[in-house]
């Protein structure tokens, strides 16, 4: 039963590191870009919320699993 | 509801993780399937009810509400409906002009239809997450999946969809081409041409079932995170007026869905009234918490008060899984279009 805890807590840490390193960069870039040519502005954010959403996937994939493990597969495993 | 022991709480998940399944079961022949174990016996010919009825009813929703709008379009100011059918089908065609540069007629239709449908699909996940299941479940429907997207076999049904798409525009467009671009494309020479095909075929099935998994995962988290705050809150039910409400002094531990319809109206009918400027904001909230914990107590308020933040985190997340699967689409068949 701890290993499914353990094995959840990584998942869901990992993915939230991934995906924070991913969407700083993005952001980051973002105001940059805008920074130096602010007529881009209104593309350039539709385009982010496009690429955050395909970073988001994969964290939000791996919460959904890990809540999985821990509400269903771990307590059954305990038992 | 679910009690303090894990044993329950695992079932009323897993319960919520159940679709309604009609199929061909070995011992009692076409039925409805009445437990979990009962649908994975049923085999690979079943059916799922919930999942079919709703996405259906909500694409002849969107296409009945769209042709009344198309019927009625003139050149003048557009109102109320129109107006709002205008506004999706600009931004769409807008989308579209931006990521396809081939010609075909069908990619906008194509791509109006994904946004909208997967869009209200998503949409069913704000309905609170025990309100349809227990209707259906006072007149004898047992099993109950309201949003269809957080079932694979609607989201990679629609991903399977697009890659016959895909296939199809390829082979038209390129022709011998498109056997070309499989095998000569990375490394243009004849002795790497199983290296190549390997290659590009990996990268080509990869396209639909990111597209099909992804909807699928994000709408799946979002659904169990609903269903562990209502676990979560819904503990407490059951021990007096202040801990489980007016529903735990009249119903005891047993569930009436009515009751909980009757309560749901009636904050939705103040929500109304204040949309409408009838009455003051300050007076609709207090309403709305004395209504609920009078429905289920102090515990059911603050679920409720979670599950509302939930949900308008969750908006944000259904809108742009449409539109990151429309986008996606387009681009695919954009490729598909392209010749080298």
């Amino acid at each position: 039963m701890e290993l499914v805890i353990i094995a959840a807590a990584i998942m869901l840490g990992l993915g939230a590191l991934g995906a924070a390193i991913g969407m700083g960069l993005l952001g980051g870039k973002l105001l940059e870009g805008t920074a130096r040519q602010p007529e881009l502005g209104p593309m350039l954010q539709g385009k982010m919320f496009l690429l955050a959403g395909l970073i988001d996937a994969v964290p939000i994939i791996g919460v959904g699993i890990a809540m999985y493990l821990i509400f269903v597969v771990a307590p059954s495993v305990g038992a | 509801m679910a009690g303090e022991n894990p044993a329950s709480t695992t079932e009323y998940i897993q319960h919520h993780l159940q679709n309604l399944v009609y199929g061909n079961h070995p011992d009692t022949g076409w039925s409805f399937a009445h437990s979990a174990q009962e649908a994975a016996e049923m085999g690979f010919m079943a059916i799922h009810v919930d999942s079919m009825a709703w996405s259906i009813g909500l694409g002849v929703i969107f296409c009945t509400a769209f042709r009344f709008a198309a019927l009625r379009a003139t050149t003048g100011v557009p109102t109320g409906l129109l107006n709002f059918v205008e506004l999706i089908i600009e931004f769409i065609d807008g989308s579209v002009k931006d990521s396809f540069h081939g010609s075909n007629k069908m990619v906008a239709p194509l791509a109006l239809t994904i946004f909208v449908w997967i869009f209200m699909m998503n949409l069913m996940d704000l309905l609170p997450v025990d309100l349809v299941p227990s209707i259906l479940g006072t007149v004898g429907v047992h099993f109950q999946k309201i949003v269809p997207s957080t079932d694979p076999n609607i989201t990679m049904g629609m991903a399977l969809g697009v890659f016959i798409l895909m296939l199809y525009y390829s082979i038209k467009i390129k022709g011998t081409g498109f056997i070309k671009e499989l095998t000569m494309h990375p490394f243009n020479h004849w002795a790497f041409i199983p290296i190549n095909l390997f290659m590009e075929t990996v990268g080509l099935l990869a396209k639909p079932f990111s597209l099909g998994l992804r909807l699928f995962g994000n709408m799946y988290a979002g659904e169990m995170i609903f269903i562990l705050i209502a676990m979560m809150f819904a503990a407490g039910a059951g021990t007096g007026l202040v801990a489980g409400g007016l529903h735990a002094q009249l119903f005891g531990e047993h569930t009436s869905a009515l009751f909980w319809l009757v309560i749901f109206v009636l904050v939705v009918g103040v929500c109304w009234m204040n949309l409408k400027g009838k009455i003051s904001t300050g007076k609709t909230v207090l309403l709305s918490a004395i209504f609920m914990t009078l429905g289920g107590g102090v515990f059911a308020l603050g679920g409720g008060l979670m599950q509302w933040s939930w949900a308008v985190f969750h908006i944000l997340v259904i809108t742009l899984q449409a539109f990151i699967f429309m986008v996606l689409t387009v681009v695919y068949l954009s490729m598909a279009h392209e010749e080298h």
